[in-house]
């Protein structure tokens, strides 16, 4: 297929750029997952790849197609989008059953809010 | 595509498979049930970047619709395990 | 006609959402689309607690720009502090946020917002709406924090919610 060619070189350029970019921030974020010493700082760091990684991976996705085809391609931009809806959702309640296990567990965190402000907190 | 672009899509799916094995490596780890969920939503999350990537390495539209279908599934399944950890039934 | 569209902003999103998908204007693809924004709306009418009432488009824009923005520095900034958690380790901390904003939407829309920006995760929510506890991966000062928190994101959301 002849029309591969025909991508122009700063569009090449960009691509190549943002996704290894998205790459890199991904990885670090797994580096983050591995090293950091407690479970609440190791929440972080995934978001590190659902947010800018996601972002530059689809971006650079956009930007190919829509030169390949010589028109607006957007559909990748939805990932983003859905990823921005769903993960708060897990990652909020992951935090919620973790300060539920290690309560459970009497390990130190933080007592439930509501019973703080009944002692004049 | 000239061998710039591919080189840097070669690259790219080689530091996400890196990122891969390093949240692997915490997924057997451990040490607790929640660390190995965070993982696992991380795999599906590393899983369906490639699978974008892999899209532009072949040209292909198909490959953003399994994008799609691996960050609903992830979705799910994660929501599911962190809903048993919090009470050790998925429905109430 | 408010029957046949108990939302309308959500019918257009939806109709919008079927042709990006698709990638057409076809009549067909029009018309499938228009049915699902139709359909979709009245079969989750029964589901829904409370219909919103979202107010000032110019605010909302504000804070999605800003949003964006934060999430693009605070990316770099946790990212960083990974990077050198082995010389200088991350001040981690449970931050406790005495809260205005009481709209159940406004406060959705703020969680998704604390955990969607790097650095921050919504933790619990008193019972009574009133505390939020949040935990931050690099705490510099707790006050100026809770300052530019409820100045950021709780105002502009009490704008457009209350």
């Amino acid at each position: 297929m002849n029309e591969f060619n025909t991508l122009p070189l700063w569009l090449e350029l960009t691509t190549a750029a943002l996704l290894l970019t998205g790459s890199v921030f991904a990885l670090t974020g797994a580096f983050g997952l591995l090293r950091m010493k407690t479970f609440f700082q190791r929440m972080h760091p995934p978001a590190l790849a659902s947010t800018l990684g996601t972002w530059c991976v689809a971006l650079a996705s956009i930007l190919y197609f829509s030169g390949l085809k010589h028109m607006p391609v957007l559909h990748a931009w939805l990932i983003p989008i859905l990823l921005s809806i769903t993960v708060p959702i897990t990652t909020l309640l992951l935090a919620r059953a973790a300060l539920f296990r290690k309560r459970m567990a009497n390990e130190p965190v933080p007592e439930e809010v509501s019973s703080g402000r009944d002692r004049g907190n | 595509m000239t061998g710039l672009l591919a080189n840097a899509v070669l690259a790219s799916l080689f530091i996400f498979a890196l990122a891969m094995a390093l949240t692997l490596v915490r997924l057997f780890r451990g040490p607790s049930a929640q660390d190995r969920v965070l993982a696992l939503d991380y795999l599906y999350i590393l899983a369906m970047l490639m699978m974008l990537v892999l899209g532009i390495r072949y040209a292909s539209d198909t490959y953003f619709e399994g994008a799609l279908l691996i960050a609903l599934f992830g979705f799910v399944g994660s929501f599911a395990l962190a809903k048993f950890l919090l009470r050790g039934e998925v429905i109430e | 006609m408010k029957r046949l569209f108990p939302a309308p902003l959500l019918s257009l999103t939806l109709w919008l959402l079927w042709l990006v998908l698709n990638l057409s204007t076809s009549p067909g693809n029009l018309l499938l689309g228009a049915l699902l924004g139709v359909l979709a709306p009245l079969l989750m009418a029964p589901l829904r607690p409370q219909s919103v009432r979202i107010r000032r488009p110019v605010t909302i824009i504000r804070l999605i720009l800003r949003v964006g923005l934060d999430v693009l520095t605070s990316n770099l900034q946790v990212a960083r502090s990974v990077l050198t958690a082995g010389q200088r380790p991350p001040r981690s901390a449970f931050v406790r946020i005495p809260l205005d904003l009481r709209d159940a939407h406004g406060l959705a829309a703020l969680s998704m917002i604390t955990t969607i920006v790097p650095g921050t995760i919504w933790s619990e929510l008193a019972l009574d709406r009133s505390i939020l506890l949040l935990h931050v991966f690099d705490l510099n000062d707790e006050r100026q924090f809770i300052e530019h928190f409820k100045h950021t994101y709780e105002r502009p959301l009490m704008e457009i919610f209350e």
